[in-house]
């Protein structure tokens, strides 16, 4: 489990997160939706002690994330950012591999080649996997960038926008492989959206933040109504069922 | 493998031509005869070995370095010379040929790699205060810091006369190398190796900090490790032969087109390469202007400005 308590984050004056307190449970996945700069992705940086805490605690399994050793929590959680920009030539395999390292420390065992191989087929990137990132498309990277936090093989793995770069059928194949992960690896998997149908679809839990607060929290069937989408996005977005799921239509 | 053999066979032969050729005839037949035998053995001695040894060790450590230095900053484009190491390296031993002229090479030394440190860190920190971090800011803002201290420094060896050993360290010149000149190379053979144990760290390093530490690499000692470690050789290098320009930028470009950045795999042949360029200029050098010597920088400079312009033209975009 992560517990979140009482967590703020500010740069001088300017608050992003306040005090928020959240337990997000283990296993399934959990999205936290909301509109830009209402602190998301700074939220998900402190979670994974990328970004120092201005005050309150974060702990992963009991572990307090700025206290425990950095190589520790490298095989408890995993963090995977948006606008990754690696400037480094490496393959497709050299970067995966790397994912193994919080283990292997760069000695890399039979055991781990052959978790990269499981993680590079998990992505469907064998044909790449010779290839240089600089000479992939955007989507590629992205798939590539995936498999490493996959072959980095925690418990909880967090993305910022993992739909980034994807086109549609991409986009759909990454939250299927998600959701795969996280029923058949007993993975507990944390994401930001943008897109709230995908959370809708595929999310256990979804957590709303609207001003560097909490907004709403609960199943995706508490957050998906009109009502709720109007306090978080201050908009009015139509809710319909359509084949069992809630979807929001919000373009016109 | 193959490929790798053939690349160490010909730094081999390459040092074998070093060893043989300059002002004083070394063919296989001096060794022969009786009397020119000894004079022969002494001058192989005293200053081919010296010189040869010199040239590998420098030029693998300089190659090294720029990698290093290329992989922390996650720019091509930088490296000692453009990141103001070299010139914060001559003003630190400038100032202790000022103030302790008495001091031991290896006490100059290691004052000219905390210069050289100092500098270095600066340049860092300058950069993290440009809002806009195109590829092409980074070693502007390099070239105008160096540009700054090397002024600083040239001033001050104007007024104490100290010009001609301000230049000394600044091109690279192996004329002078002799047994008792250059042992101090070898720090900076150690600190090579010390960076190959590190490759793999170093190299996530270079993936940037929000990667090493989800990989619970400890960034900032890893950064702070391949900075003295390039502070260190730069400071040796410049101490002992002088500055060789360029070479820290091309090496490690041409082995990242060839087999990309993993270290562990690619720092063998900028090891190689570095030597292999080194030994080749040194040698043009010295066939060019028989018997007179052009110095190493300047070969350098010129073989060094070409290739550069040739990599940037080609490698545009995979550099951009």
């Amino acid at each position: 489990m992560i517990e979140i308590s009482n967590v703020r984050k500010s740069y001088g004056d300017t608050i992003v997160v306040q005090n928020v307190s959240l337990q997000i449970p283990r296993r399934g996945i959990t999205s936290i939706i909301g509109p830009n700069g209402a602190g998301k992705s700074t939220l998900l940086s402190m979670i994974s002690r990328l970004a120092p805490i201005t005050a309150g605690t974060v702990k992963v399994d009991g572990l307090d994330v700025t206290k425990t050793p950095s190589d520790v929590l490298a095989k408890r959680l995993s963090i995977l950012r948006q606008d990754n920009r690696v400037t480094s030539r490496l393959t497709v395999r050299d970067l995966v591999e790397f994912g193994r390292y919080p283990y292997s420390k760069g000695r890399l065992t039979a055991e781990d080649r052959a978790q990269a191989d499981k993680a590079i087929g998990f992505l469907g990137l064998e044909a790449l996997s010779d290839r240089f990132l600089d000479e992939l498309s955007g989507g590629q990277r992205q798939r590539a960038y995936v498999a490493m936090v996959l072959c980095q093989d925690t418990d909880y793995v967090l993305f910022d926008e993992p739909l980034n770069n994807l086109d549609m059928k991409h986009a759909v194949g990454m939250m299927k492989l998600l959701r795969q992960a996280a029923d058949t690896m007993g993975k507990t998997i944390v994401l930001v959206l943008h897109d709230i149908n995908f959370a809708s679809c595929y999310s256990d839990f979804i957590v709303a933040m609207r001003d560097g607060a909490v907004v709403r929290h609960g199943p995706p069937a508490e957050i998906m109504t009109s009502e709720a989408m109007r306090e978080i996005y201050d908009m009015d977005v139509e809710i319909r069922e359509i084949q069992g799921r809630r979807i929001s239509i919000y373009y016109t | 493998m193959k490929r790798f053999l053939l690349a160490a066979a010909t730094v081999i032969v390459l040092a074998l031509i070093s060893l043989l050729i300059g002002a004083g005839d070394l063919s296989l037949s001096a060794f022969i005869s009786p009397q020119e035998g000894q004079y022969a053995t002494q001058i192989l001695l005293i200053s081919r070995i010296p010189r040869t040894l010199a040239l590998i060790l420098a030029g693998t450590a300089m190659a090294v370095a720029g990698t290093i230095m290329q992989m922390l900053t996650r720019n091509r484009f930088v490296e000692p010379s453009t990141a103001g190491t070299v010139e914060s390296a001559s003003l630190g031993l400038l100032i202790v040929t000022l103030f302790a002229p008495d001091a031991p090479v290896i006490g100059k030394m290691l004052i000219a790699a905390a210069f050289a440190l100092a500098g270095t860190a600066l340049f860092l920190r300058i950069l993290r205060f440009v809002p806009l971090r195109s590829v092409l800011v980074v070693p502007l803002v390099g070239i105008m810091l160096s540009g700054i201290i090397g002024a600083t420094t040239t001033f001050f060896a104007y007024r104490f006369d100290l010009l001609q050993s301000l230049n000394a360290w600044t091109t690279g010149d192996f004329s002078g190398v002799l047994r008792g000149r250059y042992e101090l190379l070898w720090i900076a053979f150690v600190l090579t190796l010390l960076a190959y144990l590190a490759a793999d760290r170093l190299t996530l390093a270079g993936m940037g900090r929000d990667f090493a530490t989800n990989l619970g690499l400890r960034y900032r000692s890893v950064v702070s490790f391949g900075l003295i470690i390039v502070a260190m050789v730069t400071a040796t290098i410049v101490v002992t032969v002088g500055m060789l320009p360029f070479l820290g930028l091309i090496v490690p470009n041409v082995v990242s087109l060839m087999m990309g950045d993993n270290m562990r795999r690619s720092l063998p042949w900028v090891a190689l390469l570095g030597a292999g360029l080194v030994l080749t200029c040194d040698i043009v050098g010295r066939v060019a202007y028989h018997p007179y010597e052009i110095p190493i920088g300047t070969i350098m400079g010129i073989v060094g400005s070409g290739l550069f312009l040739f990599l940037l033209l080609k490698g545009r975009e995979r550099l951009a």
